[in-house]
């Protein structure tokens, strides 16, 4: 197996380069360029000082840099620099845009995405919180809460292929028709076939694999909810629903929120469930599905172009996110 | 708390039930596709999963022999027997064992359609019943001269590891006893085109550089942007932070662009580095916000007692971080297992360096989309790591996830 000995080899060269490069730049440093002794010693420590902290952040940075922060420029400028014909070319910077924006199929798409992006983080931050205060307090609750929260580890590939065994179309083998079926309705549905409500049948899927996480967080949440003003509540003659939405809920908000961010900026970049469940359906197309058709066909202007649209999408959970932490840091 | 508002019984049943439920929901999915992936290829389409445990009914035709035929009154003929008795040599011997009849028939067209305890008449008048237990009775207004009967019998659950066989070599059982006989090799076997193993091997190779090299990228930075003070600290973790959404799809093309420009191309070495750029934030921000956290007395007696940056990050910092490092491992290790897209843009679509959930999306669902019993064994091939390291890692995720999300 020659290439798991190159994986291997890749682990020890990166790794061993990684330690090589610290040890042997913070020498260079301490021993070579400013030395702590000599008649410079103050200037020179307080230069090394300086420089250490640019020697550990350097790797990193350099490969956020290239990997992140020079595609979001360069794609941008690909968008309006790459066309797939000289006849787009014609037409100005702005002519990708236009032809994608006008295109019927990426309006299906938009719409999909917005279903998504409405759906999704609702139902799991909601069932993630239902479930939450479930197993809080029930002596199986840690055993129930790993299996809600076991689809986690299963990849959206897998999860496809579970659910479209669910979906099947023969009552004798896909369980929701055999439901269907014992409530007396004739023949097997087939549930994805092209119609505009078959993103509702994907859109489970991803449900079914967030809301665990979303009940994980939530349930540390609710744990941290000052029993005094439960107690408070109950004394005021609170039944357990007032307690739960009145004094719980309110408390936990902010983490509702992140939670919905989170499932949020996760939904706009799904493609596996769309592309292995959907595939030969142009109704269930979402954003992600339609850069990777142009991807594919090397269209890069059209794929860019989508990519910056659907990055200026994601543009005010990121600037929330960094508002965020810079006030958590004061 | 319930007990002190005076009303644990009822609001805990019902939570008890409600929980249930919902677990219930959640693993029926996952059970449904786990229990096909052991059934045989014939039972799958025959009966759903949920009535695996019962075994499955086989179609068999079976020859009655008519010699223990008597005339009763009226010149009626009776044959009085039991199926699984006289035509035992025709049947497995589980089915002999299981003795339970599911549906007969007379007509060898139209095979098995009554259930068994009913009588059924030929044109002929023959009149035969079959009970559940085999028992048979016929009555003929003539000696019949040969009874042939399509019998549809419950074969006990067969739960079968062939699938999983025949999904990682792509052979059947048949073909592995000829090419074995030829002499083919097993590790031929597994490495050939359509085999789901080499595949398998192929996202072990991309997942575990693509989880080491960015943990150790990362654990350096994270130590600087958490105690060491400089001028642009600030503005770097908000980039991290800001980086943490930018969509993987931008990167792509200016990606595939650079890579090709640097001779990388689509290759193993470039997929490691891309999931090691896109799996940074995460990691320094993971790792950032546990190292912050961390007693400073330790650290400022370290600074005082002489100790090298270097000295303090490796000695003091990296092992107290054990369970950030972890959590982050597990997430990256999830991640880059389970990841379609990126393996989409940044490997080759060849067989040998494919990754399963591709190798699944386009050439099993493609080629063998309606053969359940390969899907199901491929979804647990595929998922099955995961799922061990979820199981056995649980703790440190939670404690990653909270770390990172809860405020």
């Amino acid at each position: 197996m020659p290439i798991i000995v190159t994986g291997l080899i890749t682990i020890l060269i990166g790794v061993g380069g990684m330690i090589a490069y610290f040890w042997l730049s913070n020498y260079l440093l301490d021993k070579v360029l400013f030395p702590a002794k000599g008649e410079n010693i103050g200037r020179n420590v307080r230069r090394a000082t300086a420089i250490r902290p640019w020697l550990f952040v350097f790797p990193a940075v350099f490969a956020l840099g290239l990997y992140l922060v020079v595609p979001v420029f360069y794609s941008a400028w690909l968008s309006v620099s790459s066309f797939a014909s000289s006849d787009l070319a014609a037409r100005g910077p702005l002519a990708n845009y236009v032809a994608v924006l006008s295109n019927p199929e990426f309006r299906i798409a938009l719409l999909n995405n917005f279903l998504w992006v409405l759906v999704v983080p609702s139902a799991s931050t909601f069932i993630g919180l239902l479930a939450a205060q479930l197993t809080d307090r029930l002596s199986w609750g840690n055993i129930a809460k790993s299996l809600v929260f076991m689809p986690m580890a299963i990849s959206f590939v897998g999860a496809s292929l579970i659910w479209s065994f669910v979906y099947h179309p023969d009552p004798e083998i896909g369980i929701l028709n055999a439901i269907r079926a014992t409530f007396g309705a004739e023949g097997g549905r087939t549930f994805i076939d092209g119609d505009i409500v078959d993103s509702f049948w994907l859109m489970v899927v991803l449900i079914w694999i967030q809301t665990g996480f979303a009940m994980v967080i939530l349930s540390a949440a609710l744990r941290g909810v000052p029993e005094d003003t439960i107690e408070a509540a109950i004394v005021d003659g609170a039944n357990p629903f007032q307690i739960f939405f009145k004094i719980k809920v309110p408390q936990i908000m902010p983490t509702i929120l992140v939670v919905w961010t989170t499932i949020t900026i996760l939904v706009l970049k799904v493609y596996d469930i769309v592309a292995a469940m959907g595939n030969q359906y142009r109704n269930v197309e979402i954003l992600p599905t339609q850069m990777m058709q142009s991807f594919d066909s090397g269209n890069y202007g059209f794929a860019t172009a989508i990519s910056v649209i659907i990055m200026v999408l994601v543009l005010p959970v990121m600037i929330w996110n960094i508002r965020q932490s810079r006030a958590e840091m004061r | 708390m319930d007990n002190i508002a005076g009303q644990k019984s009822g609001l805990s049943i019902a939570t008890h039930l409600a929980t249930a439920l919902l677990v219930l929901l959640w693993i029926i999915p996952t059970l449904g596709l786990l229990v096909t992936s052991f059934r045989d290829q014939d039972a799958i389409s025959q009966s759903g999963w949920w009535r695996a445990l019962q075994g499955a009914p086989q179609p068999y035709v079976l020859s009655i022999p008519v010699d223990g035929q008597r005339q009763i009154d009226g010149g009626t003929w009776l044959l009085e027997t039991n199926i699984f008795e006289v035509a035992a040599a025709d049947l497995p011997q589980s089915v002999v064992d299981r003795r339970a009849v599911d549906a007969f028939g007379v007509s060898r067209l139209r095979g098995a359609d009554t259930p068994a305890g009913e009588t059924v008449e030929t044109r002929q008048g023959v009149a035969v019943t079959i009970e559940t237990d085999g028992s048979l009775r016929a009555t003929a207004p003539e000696e019949l001269s040969d009874l042939s009967i399509p019998v549809s019998l419950v074969a006990p659950p067969q739960m079968t590891v062939e699938n999983y066989a025949e999904v990682l070599t792509d052979t059947t059982a048949e073909e592995r006893a000829a090419l074995r006989e030829e002499g083919t090799t097993l590790d031929r076997l597994l490495f050939s085109d359509e085999a789901l193993f080499g595949p398998f091997v192929n996202t072990l190779t991309v997942a575990i550089p693509a989880t080491v090299i960015p943990i150790v990228i990362a654990a350096f930075a994270a130590y600087a942007l958490a105690w060491m003070d400089f001028p642009g600290r600030g503005f770097l973790i908000a980039m991290v932070v800001g980086l943490l959404v930018v969509p993987l799809q931008l990167a792509f093309v200016p990606i595939t662009i650079i890579h090709e420009w640097f001779g990388i191309g689509k290759s193993f070495l470039g997929i490691w580095l891309a999931h090691t750029g896109f799996g940074l934030p995460l990691a320094v921000y993971l790792l950032r916000n546990y190292m912050v956290g961390l007693p400073r007395d330790i650290i400022e007696c370290a600074k005082v007692d002489g100790a090298t940056d270097f000295e303090i990050f490796r000695k003091i910092v990296l092992p107290l971080s054990f369970p950030a490092l972890a959590s982050f491992a597990i997430f990256q290790f999830l991640w880059t297992w389970n990841d379609l897209l990126v393996a989409s843009v940044f490997l080759p679509s060849n067989t040998e360096s494919t990754v399963m959930t591709r190798f699944v999306v386009t050439s099993l669902l493609g080629s063998r989309g309606g053969e359940w019993h390969i899907l199901a064994a491929a979804a647990f091939v595929m998922i099955a790591v995961p799922l061990v390291v979820f199981f056995t890692m649980q703790r440190y995720l939670v404690r990653g996830l909270l770390a990172g999300s809860v405020k």
